[in-house]
Parts: C-alpha cells; sequence; structure tokens
C-alpha cells in the first residue's frame, strides 16, 4: 500500500484495517504522532487528513491511502510556527503526551479561523485531552498565536 | 545567611578535556536517541554535571520528568551557584545508581512532590563546587588572585580579561576537589525564584520527545498481555491457533494467568490477542462488587477502628443524638490515567537487561528485573524516558509494568515493546481506593466544635508491599494524613480518629496526593457543614478555629485567597462560592471555587488558589502545576468512578472514565504566598482542596449538601 506522509510517499505493508496511527508509529517509525485510547475519545493521535485534524488511531490505512497526511513531524508554514512559537512563550507543555495532538488541532483551527474566541477554542479542542490540564495555557497561546498572525499579516 | 556543606565525599574525575562533578558518562544530546542510550557507556555513580570544552553544560536528573517541571528547576538549582551560561544547560535523566537515590529516601524514585525537597542542597552544592574549581583555574590561568575572580554568565572574569568556562574545564578537572562549599544566600539568588520557561518545550511541541513509549531497539516485537478480566481470576483454558494464524504475530506465551501476544507491531498484537479464546475462572472476583463493598464499609464504620488520634473521651462526648452532627463522605476507585498508557521495552542479552521506560521508581524496578532475570543488579540498566504522566502510577512497589515486559521478553526470546491498551490501563488495578469518612462532631453554644471523631475505611496502600515497614502499629498513615494531622484538631477539645483497613484483592495505590484526595474532601466539607450548623460565615469559621489552633499558614493562604477571589462580593445571580484549605506535602493551599448547577452538571467558573510552599524555586511552574493539579482534582470531582461488578473493573476508556476537557476548564488564579519556610511540594498540595471547594459552593449555590464523589447536584 503506498501512503504519503508529509509530502513523502512511503510503500507500507499494512492491511487494509490497520490503523493509520501504527502504520506511522510502527512502520514508518514516526513517533511524534501519539496513542493514547485507540477509539478516538483524546486526540493524542490527531494527524491532518487532507488538512482536516483526524483521530489516526480511528482511521484505517487504506481510507488513508492516497490522501495528504501531515504529521506533527511535518507541519509547517506560517500558522504551525506561530502555534509552535506561542506553545513555547506561554510555556504550555508539562508532560508533554498529548501536545503533538493539541497542536495539530490547534493548527487547523487557526487555519479556519484566524481570531477564535474562547467559546471556539474550546469547541474545536475539546477533543484533546490533557491529564496534565494545560487547557488555560493552551487557550492562552492559540490566542496569542492567532495575534501574531494577525500582526504579521498586517505588516506585510 | 550562607550555608557552609561539607563535600568531603564528593570527587572529581577527569575525563576528556571536561569538568565533571563526579561522573563518567557519554555525551548527553538534547535529543539523545533511546536506541543511542542503549550504546551504554561506564558510568560511575556519582554524576550530576559536566561541563565540556565547547562550554555545555549537562545535568542529569536524579528525579523523572513527568510534566512537573523538574528538567526545569533542578537545572536551575545548579545554574544559580554555578553561574553558568543559561543557554549552555542540557538535561537529561540519570541512569539507575546509588548516587541517584532519594537524599530522603534511601532510593533512587520521584513522588511525593519531594524533587525541589530532595535535591535543594544537593544540587546547589554541585554548582558551587564546580564554580570554586573553575574560578581556582582561571586565577591561576591569569596569574591573580582567586579573591579578584568573578564567574558570569559562564565567564569568569579577572579585572577586564575574562575566560569561558569551557576553557576552563580541563584545568579544573585536575584540581582538587574543594571540601566546603558556600551557599548563596536566598537574597543573592538572581535565576531562583524568577519565572523561568520550561528547557523541554522545543521537544515536546515537535514530535522529537521520546516518552517510553517511544523507545526503538533493533530487531523490536510488540507484546501484548491478555489479562485476568477480573481480580483474582485464574486461567482455566489457553486456545491460541488462530491467534498465531494472525498475519504478524511472532508468537504466544502463556505466563502465570496471562497470555502474551507477541507480534510485529501492535496491530498485529492487538487482532492476535483479540483472536485468543480464553476460559477463565473468576469465582474469586464475586465478592468485588462496589455496591456491595460500599454496604461492607458502612457496617465498618459503626464502630471504631485502629485509634490514630485520641485526645479527651470524644466518644461520651458523641454518644447522645440529639444535636448531633453526623456524615459519611464517599469516594471511589479511581485510575490514573495518564495520557501515555503504561509500557516497557526489553532486551536482555548478553551484556545484562536494558529497560526502556517511563517510571517513578528506578531503584525497585532495578531490583525487581535483577529478581527476575538472575542477572546481577549492576547488569540492569534502566533508562528513564520522559513520562506522558505518572501521577504515582509509574511508582510501583510491585514494579508491574516493568515486570511484565521482563518475563515477556524472556520466554520470547528476543527485544519486547510491552504496551498496555487503554482498557488494560484502566482495568490493570494499583487505583485510588475507595474511601469511607464517617464523621461527627458536636457544637458548643457558640458554634465552636467541642467534640470531633473521624472512623475512616479504605485498604491501605503500603500494606503487602516493600514499604509495609511504614505502618506501624496498624496505621498506615497515608490512609488518613490531611485528617491525623489536620490543623484544625488542635483546636477542638476532644477528637478521635480512628481507621479500619479491609484486605481486598483489588491492588491499590497513591493517586496524585494519595490519602489527601479523600481526607481533604471529609474534612473541608465536614467543616462547612460545621460552620452552616453555626450559622456563620464559612471563612470567618475557619479562621476562628485555625486562629484558635494557631495555624499561620494556613490562615496566610486562606486570607489571600479570600481577598484575591472576593469573598465579600456579592456573586452573579445563580452562582454559588466554596472554600477549601488544607495542608499536604508541606505546603499550604487555600482554594476559592465559583459554581453553578444545571440540572444534575456542575459548571466551575473561576478558581483562586493561594499556595504557599515555602522557599520557591520557579513561579511559572508553580502556576501550571496548581492549574494541573486543578484540573485532575476536577476530573475526580464532577466525573470520575470505577466501578467494581463481581471483580470486574465497569469502565474501560475515556468515554466512560471522562476526564476534565477544555470546555470546563475554570479560569484558575495562581497566587503565591512567600513564607520563606523551607521548600515545600507543589505538583499534590492544589489537588486535595477544589473537590470540597467545588462541593461547598454547591451547597451554597443550591443547598445541596454533596458527600461524594464524583459530584451529581
Amino acid at each position: 500500500m503506498k501512503i504519503k506522509v508529509n509530502g513523502r510517499e512511503h510503500e507500507v505493508d499494512a492491511t487494509p484495517d490497520m490503523p493509520l496511527l501504527w502504520v506511522l508509529r510502527d512502520l514508518l517509525g514516526m513517533t511524534g504522532t501519539k496513542y493514547g485510547c485507540g477509539i478516538a475519545q483524546c486526540g493524542a493521535c490527531t494527524i491532518h487528513l487532507n488538512g482536516a485534524p483526524t483521530r489516526s488511531c480511528s482511521i484505517p490505512a487504506a481510507a488513508a491511502a492516497g490522501a495528504e497526511i501531515t504529521t506533527i513531524e511535518g507541519i509547517n508554514g506560517p500558522v504551525a510556527e506561530a502555534v509552535r512559537t506561542a506553545w513555547i512563550d506561554q510555556d504550555v507543555v508539562q508532560c508533554g503526551y498529548c501536545q503533538s495532538g493539541q497542536i495539530m488541532s490547534a493548527v487547523a483551527l487557526l487555519r479556519e479561523n484566524a481570531a477564535p474566541t474562547d467559546a471556539e477554542i474550546d469547541g474545536a479542542m475539546r477533543g484533546n485531552l490533557c491529564r496534565c490540564g494545560t487547557y488555560q495555557r493552551i487557550r492562552g497561546a492559540i490566542h496569542a498565536a492567532a495575534g501574531q498572525l494577525d500582526s504579521s499579516s498586517e505588516a506585510s | 545567611m550562607s550555608t557552609a556543606v561539607s563535600l568531603s565525599r564528593r570527587r572529581l574525575l577527569q575525563t576528556g578535556g571536561a569538568l565533571l562533578i563526579g561522573f563518567v558518562a557519554g555525551p548527553l544530546h538534547r535529543h539523545a536517541r533511546a536506541q543511542d542510550a542503549a550504546a551504554t557507556v561506564a558510568v560511575d555513580p556519582n554524576a550530576f554535571l559536566r561541563i565540556d570544552a565547547d562550554g555545555l553544560v549537562s545535568v542529569l536528573l536524579s528525579h523523572c520528568e513527568m510534566g512537573q517541571g523538574i528538567w526545569t528547576a533542578l537545572p536551575m538549582l545548579i545554574a544559580e551557584e554555578l553561574e553558568c551560561d543559561w543557554s549552555a544547560i542540557r538535561v537529561a535523566h540519570a541512569p539507575v545508581a546509588p548516587a541517584y537515590n532519594h537524599t530522603g529516601w534511601g532510593i533512587q524514585g520521584t513522588g511525593g512532590s519531594s524533587s525541589v525537597l530532595s535535591e535543594f542542597d544537593r544540587y546547589r552544592r554541585v554548582g558551587a563546587m564546580a564554580r570554586q574549581l573553575l574560578l581556582q583555574a582561571a586565577a591561576a590561568h591569569f596569574g591573580v588572585a582567586e579573591s579578584t575572580c568573578r564567574a558570569k554568565s559562564g565567564r569568569v572574569h579577572a579585572g577586564s580579561r575574562s575566560i569561558g568556562f569551557g576553557e576552563l574545564a580541563a584545568a579544573a578537572a585536575k584540581l582538587p576537589a574543594p571540601t566546603e562549599v558556600t551557599l548563596k544566600p536566598r537574597s543573592a539568588w538572581r535565576l531562583l525564584g524568577q519565572p523561568t520557561a520550561r528547557l523541554d518545550s522545543p521537544e515536546k511541541t515537535d514530535g522529537t520527545a521520546l516518552f517510553g513509549i517511544d523507545a526503538q531497539v533493533e530487531g523490536l516485537s510488540v507484546a501484548l498481555l491478555a489479562r485476568p478480566p477480573s481480580f483474582g481470576a485464574t486461567l482455566k483454558r489457553v486456545d491460541d491457533s488462530a491467534a498465531k494464524a494472525v498475519s504478524g504475530v511472532h508468537s504466544v506465551h502463556r505466563i502465570g494467568e496471562a497470555v502474551a501476544v507477541v507480534a510485529a507491531h501492535f496491530w498485529a498484537a492487538r487482532q492476535g490477542r483479540d483472536a485468543l479464546l480464553l476460559e477463565w475462572d473468576e469465582s474469586a472476583g464475586s465478592e468485588l462488587t462496589s455496591t456491595e463493598l460500599w454496604q461492607r464499609y458502612r457496617e465498618l464504620a459503626g464502630s471504631a477502628g485502629a485509634t490514630v488520634v485520641s485526645e479527651g473521651d470524644a466518644d461520651a462526648a458523641l454518644s447522645e443524638p440529639e444535636g448531633l452532627l453526623q456524615a459519611d463522605y464517599e469516594v471511589p476507585y479511581l485510575a490514573h490515567a495518564a495520557m501515555e498508557p503504561l509500557n516497557c521495552t526489553v532486551r536482555i542479552d548478553d551484556s545484562g537487561c536494558d529497560v526502556w521506560t517511563g517510571t517513578q521508581f528506578q531503584t525497585l524496578d532495578q531490583a525487581a528485573v535483577a529478581k527476575l532475570t538472575g542477572l546481577p543488579v549492576a547488569k540492569v540498566r534502566i533508562h528513564t524516558l520522559f513520562l506522558g504522566g505518572g501521577f504515582g502510577r509509574r511508582a510501583n512497589p510491585a514494579s508491574d509494568f516493568i515486570a511484565q515486559a521482563v518475563q515477556v521478553a524472556q520466554v520470547a526470546k528476543r527485544p519486547v515493546k510491552l504496551i498496555w491498551t487503554r482498557e488494560d490501563d484502566m482495568r490493570g488495578g494499583y487505583y485510588r481506593p475507595m474511601f469511607l469518612h464517617r464523621l461527627r462532631a458536636r457544637l458548643d453554644d457558640v458554634g465552636q466544635p467541642a467534640a470531633f471523631s473521624d472512623v475512616i475505611v479504605g485498604q491501605s496502600i503500603l500494606r503487602g508491599t516493600a514499604f509495609a515497614a511504614m505502618v506501624r502499629d496498624g496505621i498506615d498513615h497515608s490512609s488518613v494524613e490531611g485528617v491525623s494531622d489536620s490543623p484544625y484538631l488542635a483546636a477542638i477539645p476532644k477528637r478521635h480518629v480512628s481507621m479500619h483497613s479491609p484486605e481486598l484483592g483489588v491492588p491499590v495505590l497513591w493517586w496524585r496526593s494519595v490519602g489527601h484526595t479523600h481526607t481533604a474532601f471529609a474534612m473541608e466539607c465536614f467543616i462547612d457543614e460545621m460552620a452552616a450548623k453555626a450559622g456563620q460565615d464559612p471563612l470567618l469559621y475557619r479562621r476562628e478555629l485555625l486562629g484558635q489552633a494557631k495555624a499561620e499558614r494556613m490562615l496566610g493562604v486562606l486570607d489571600r485567597v479570600a481577598s484575591e477571589f472576593g469573598w465579600d462580593r456579592a456573586l452573579p445571580e445563580g452562582r454559588g462560592k466554596g472554600l477549601a484549605v488544607h495542608h499536604s506535602f508541606g505546603s499550604y493551599v487555600a482554594q476559592a471555587a465559583e459554581v453553578s448547577v444545571r440540572g444534575r452538571r456542575v459548571q466551575v467558573h473561576r478558581v483562586h488558589c493561594a499556595i504557599d510552599c515555602g522557599i520557591y524555586i520557579n513561579p511559572l511552574t508553580i502556576e501550571a502545576q496548581v492549574q494541573s493539579a486543578i484540573a485532575f482534582g476536577l476530573s475526580a470531582a464532577l466525573h470520575q468512578a470505577l466501578e467494581l461488578r463481581e471483580g470486574r473493573v465497569a469502565q474501560s476508556n475515556f468515554h466512560d472514565f471522562p476526564c476534565l476537557r477544555m470546555d470546563e476548564m475554570p479560569q484558575v488564579h495562581v497566587h503565591l504566598v512567600d513564607s520563606g519556610q523551607p521548600p515545600g511540594g507543589v505538583g499534590e498540595p492544589a489537588t486535595p482542596t477544589i473537590a470540597p471547594a467545588v462541593a461547598n459552593a454547591v451547597f451554597h449555590a443550591t443547598g445541596k449538601r454533596l458527600r461524594s464523589l464524583p459530584l451529581r447536584a
């Protein structure tokens, strides 16, 4: 099966029902995407499938073949950079395990909505669990990233 | 005031032009991969700090990073004394060795909110010792008196000349170790106490941080274990033919009362395990049903248990039912449910046994592996990777998740990564035990408690473990901490606290803030009940009692939180406010919560928290840990319960064991109270107070007293 991750095609020996998460982690050795629940309840495995935030634990490899898959290792561009910078500036992470998924969800949100309200952030991010409870700083970091993107677009 | 400390047992080692404070190790890299760690170098078990010729300062952590921020706080302790350039710091987990033992525990481990407490002196001494050597080396280099040299930002300055630490490292390493160093007084600190950004943010935001589950080893297989479906179940029959036929499955092994499926990857192992036909004898767990256990606990609470506190004749004062205040408070079993499910990677070869995992208990794990493999302890190497949350689950005296992985690797005869699915993690035991508190009080004619008693019922965490010796006269302090040492007791003339520790076949363990998770809930809600019965304001009532008890630090945080929250101000329509104040892990915490209730659902809008953790290191981390502790405590307060049905755990994953989500996170405002007292804990102490603060706020909003968790209005 051919699978395209972060712009690169890979030939993988996956059964059609193998969740994309395990294709990424166990066949391609890309461990930035995390396993948390296996039933799309926690968001730790969030990747972008054709740009849309998707729980890779619950999408079979066959459904991902032919799609543009982006993982935490490959996400880039101004929004991703702004999010990562804000995450570091706001000292968001604690144990860090859920943060790949949080960042993937946050980037997808900001690409759709340049200035989300608290309620919109809550709505977009409520699928991403964090047992360390970094939610308050995530909220702050998304606002900060939005602000930074807004000021840089004004400057350009 | 300066502190002179003896360093007579310290020594210096010289290698390749680097200054080492007592260690020889391979180069440390920020992004050292797990497989690199396998190429093990000889480690002198005495290593905390290394300064290389290029000026990089490597710090080895004797404790593990599980989110609590010691990856930053411990290097800060060294950097303050060393006067290095903060950006030159590199951090890695230490290997397992006696040199890294917790200074108070005698084993290497992380827990009890005690890492800073353990390392406050040791890491500063290491930094001071290195600085002193660098100053000596610089003085010799410039041909000046040492007293004219100053260390600053990674360089030693002598008049108008200066030289980098890296350039001095080789010469400094040849000097005899100082036997004594002088530590800076707090007033001279420039880094400690300042908000300092985490050092592990970059790798935790680009996917390169390595957790236990990310360990990669040549020729690695993935294993899943089919564990007993109920506590105490035994395996009657195994049919593994379908499992073995699954593509990618390497082998299937019975290990005690479990069956391991070893495969090329997780998905094959999962499918193989699903294909197992297993027959179990579940009779052992038939008595383990939550509703029946509660019944049993309530019966036990009807009589006093082992005496913990006894002052005056409380029983006589509490015997007359007229006017007596009595309430049962109940909390259920809880899973830790760290985001990273349990896992462990093991390789056994001629050189010994290598273990890659996130653990809080390296020394005990190493001993457990040595016992299982028959290897000498020195040949068991524990490689600690980042923990995707610990909360106590990865500090298991039985080393369960490590021992199981070793057993699988032994029979599979290949390197194995044992992964627990979320369902395995939730149903595999080692829970915060369910607890019941039967509280009674009689108030005097001004509403103050004249007599108080608490009968506490719940399983002992320590009994039957390596820590069993800490159970004295039948009292496991971790079952009663928070009541037995409650500052309120001093203000109550007659008081009695006792405990029952029923023995059940459900493995239990410490869960972020341990006994305080239930004692603070019981105590702080019951104090609120007393205030209500006395017709007094909950703040003034607490203030009066704590004043009588001379509990100054409790009062300090209580008053601070009351003023920051605006206790006297009117709330929006439909809102309620609640308070709680508690002492745990050497720190004092008060919280005030504002809530509303819709249907049975409790919503928490804002929380103010004042914390007095004594001398503090990184306020940015303290704020984060308080928010974290409150989120963790709110998950339990609002949502979580594990329920037993004939030995089986009813819940299995995040859909039926919900955790707090983003839209439920209140605004948390953190206020540091600087008492200047010795450092207390930070990771746990803000957990216990949130459930009672919220329950008390629900009472204020609705008049309804909620006495069991999770709260259902």
